[in-house]
This record gives structure tokens, C-alpha cells and sequence, in this order.
């Protein structure tokens, strides 16, 4: 087959049907990608509630409380036992990251000592900041938050003056940006226990 | 058979995307902090680059020469972006660790290059096959660049370890050490390449 000619009627035809094309196709695979996605997404959120939080028996997704800390929001995910308050998890993010925005989900006990947490969302320096999944639960030295409360515990890298948590090797911003992510969240869980006992 | 053997092999070792043509540098340095990643994002530009292929073969006699970057980079771009839906919706784990670098495949010159050069002048198979030759060597390149960068950093292979982190050299696996890498690969494959 010949090739057509570069006249305007016949361009303007060719990338007119172009991308009508792709505009369909991409349309159809958007609408049967987005029920996997928006599942994948609340799928994830509610693994990680259930495993950073204390044991419950009420929905802490329905019971959710928001607020906002230095202009940040935080989610509060109350954990309910038999009708009394055991603990929360607490999604929160920064933006003091290395690269892009860190998102936690942040558990904690009835009195605000840290039970676990899972990153959800984080853009870091892959091999250096990527690794604060598995780094601040390491026992190792002074890297675990876990079992730790940060109204006794300075949450703060043992690089800055005061702190009690080792940081990341190479990568003391990504910890300081998951540190103050915690803090914040600390402080969110208790805004909300002081909200709710008003 | 013999002239579809050699379209097929010519992507991988006589001009390979990475170590001949040096193509597509970014999303090659980007992503090889490992040689997990560098597989994947391999596989990644791989399928999109047969499918681009394909296609832009099909319908090359409809596009006039003046407008066929601009109708290239439109097919290109769309399956790039079905893509990314797709592995947002069925592998997460794998959108969580190439972030960024799936839609900055469009960008990928190995794309366009071999459209451009490739595609548009020559039959359906052959193009697909092209395609499929080009994608096996940059992901050839890649894995063989982010294996490289992961043993000399971190110590590991596929996350196997094969000796202790703390022995690793961390420059390798920041960007400083991808340069380096890709260099003396760079060499070294040109050097056997002259040699056979």
C-alpha cells in the first residue's frame, strides 16, 4: 500500500483517528483497572490497620477521626476491646523526606507506646531510605521504636541533640522525616483521646 | 529465516540498547539499584516496545510522513499507560518498587528510535521481532547493570547474599555508582564484542 500523502485534510485524519483510538482503549482499560485498584488500596489500608493496631472488635475504618497536625492530616483509627479504647492506628504522612511524601501507618497501645507500624507510601533513596521498613524494628542498637513511648522516649535521631533512635545509616533524613511522621501521629492519637473523653 | 535470525540477534549483542547504542540512559541508571528492578523494569519496556512495534508496522502506510512523531509517541504513550494501570491493579508490589519509572517509558529512545527507524518501514513479523530483540537486550543490559551494582553494594544477588552487608560499597548502589558501573560494563562488552 501506498503511503498517504502529507496534505492537511489527510494529517489531520490520521492523528485524529490516532488518537481517538487510544482515547477508547485507554478509557476501556481505565474502567476495568479501576475496581482492582480503588480494592488493592482499601485492602492494603485495612491489612495494615489490623496488623499495627491492638486487637479489636469494632470497625475502626467506620469509627475513623481526622484531624490535623502542623497542617498535616492524620486519620485516627480507633481499636475498641469489649467497648474500652485499647489502642489506635494512626495514618499520617510528611513531606520532609528525601524524595516525595512518606505516608505511616502507626499503631499504638491504650497509653500511646508504639505496637507496630508499616510504611504505606514512601519515594526514598532505593538501598538507603527504602529501608526504614525494616530498620526502625530491628533490634539492633537503639533502632526500634517498637515498644516504645514517645511522652518517655525522644523521638528524634540519636544524631540530633536528645534523641533516642538510631536513624538510618545514610539516610537521616528519611529518618527524621519517619520520626516526626510518628510523633505526629503520637500526638494525633492523643488529640483524639482527649477529644473523645470532652 | 537467516535475515529474521539477524534482526532477532541484532538487538541483543551487536547494537544493544544499553552497552552499543546507549539509549535510554535514564530509566537504565534509574532503576538498576538492583537486578530484581532492572528484570522488571526490562520486562516492562520490553512489552511495550513489541507492542509499539507491532502496531506502528500495522498502520505505517496510514500515517503521513509529517505527522508520524507526533502519531508514534500517541501509541507509544497509551501502551505505556495501560501499563502502569495494569500493574497498579494486579502487581502492586512491583508499582511500589518502579514507582516513578513506568510512565517514564514513553520517554525511553528505544522506543521511538526503533518506531522511527524500525517499524515504520518494515513488515509486521519483522518488526515484532525487532522489538522482541531489542526488549531481551535492554533487559539483558539491565539485569547484568543491576546485578552488577547490587553484589558490589549490598553484597547480594536477587537478593541472595553472598557476602555480609556491612563489606558492600554504598556508592554502587547511589546514582554516582551506576555511572561508574555502566562504564566499565560499557568496556567490557565492547572489548569481547571486538574480540569474537
Amino acid at each position: 500500500m501506498k503511503k498517504l500523502a502529507s496534505t492537511l485534510p489527510n494529517m489531520i485524519l490520521s492523528l485524529g483517528i490516532i488518537t481517538i483510538a487510544s482515547g477508547a482503549l485507554l478509557g476501556w482499560v481505565y474502567s476495568i483497572t479501576k475496581e482492582p485498584i480503588a480494592l488493592q488500596a482499601a485492602a492494603q489500608q485495612q491489612a495494615a490497620i489490623a496488623e499495627v493496631a491492638p486487637a479489636f472488635d469494632n470497625n475502626p475504618e467506620a469509627d475513623k477521626w481526622e484531624t490535623e497536625i502542623n497542617g498535616v492530616p492524620f486519620t485516627v483509627y480507633p481499636a475498641y476491646d469489649d467497648g474500652k479504647l485499647v489502642g489506635a492506628a494512626v495514618k499520617g504522612s510528611s513531606m520532609n523526606g528525601f524524595a516525595g511524601e512518606i505516608t505511616v501507618m502507626c499503631g499504638f497501645e491504650a497509653d500511646g507506646t508504639v505496637k507496630d507500624y508499616r510504611v504505606l507510601q514512601q519515594a526514598e533513596t532505593p538501598g538507603l531510605g527504602t529501608k526504614m521498613e525494616p530498620w526502625f524494628r530491628d533490634p539492633a542498637g537503639a533502632r526500634s521504636v517498637i515498644g516504645k513511648n514517645p511522652a518517655s522516649t525522644s523521638f528524634f535521631v540519636t544524631k540530633d541533640s536528645g534523641g533516642e533512635i538510631d536513624g538510618i545509616t545514610a539516610a537521616t533524613i528519611s529518618s527524621r522525616a519517619f520520626l516526626e511522621t510518628m510523633r505526629n501521629a503520637y500526638e494525633a492519637y492523643r488529640n483524639y483521646e482527649k477529644n473523645k473523653s470532652n | 529465516m537467516k535475515r529474521y535470525w539477524n534482526i532477532f540477534y541484532n538487538g541483543i549483542i551487536p547494537s544493544n540498547p544499553v552497552f552499543v547504542l546507549l539509549l535510554g540512559m535514564c530509566a537504565t541508571l534509574g532503576t538498576t539499584s538492583s537486578a530484581y528492578n532492572g528484570l522488571m523494569m526490562g520486562i516492562a519496556t520490553a512489552a511495550v516496545l513489541i507492542c509499539s512495534n507491532v502496531v506502528i508496522s500495522l498502520i505505517k502506510s496510514l500515517v503521513p510522513d509529517k505527522v508520524r512523531i507526533p502519531a508514534f509517541i500517541v501509541i507509544i504513550a497509551s501502551f505505556v499507560t495501560i501499563l502502569q494501570l495494569a500493574v497498579n491493579a494486579w502487581l502492586p508490589a512491583l508499582n511500589a518498587s518502579l514507582g516513578i519509572f513506568i510512565p517514564l517509558i514513553v520517554v525511553n529512545c528505544i522506543l521511538l528510535g526503533r518506531a522511527e527507524a524500525f517499524a515504520s518501514k518494515n513488515s509486521l513479523f519483522a518488526s515484532f521481532l525487532d522489538g522482541a530483540g531489542c526488549g531481551i537486550g535492554f533487559t539483558f543490559a539491565l539485569v547484568l547493570l543491576g546485578g552488577t551494582r547490587e553484589i558490589l553494594g549490598t553484597g547480594k544477588i536477587f537478593g541472595l547474599t553472598i557476602f555480609p552487608e556491612d563489606y558492600g560499597m554504598l556508592l554502587f548502589v547511589l546514582a554516582p555508582g551506576a555511572f561508574l558501573a555502566l562504564g566499565y560494563l560499557i568496556a567490557i562488552v565492547n572489548k569481547i564484542r571486538k574480540t569474537c
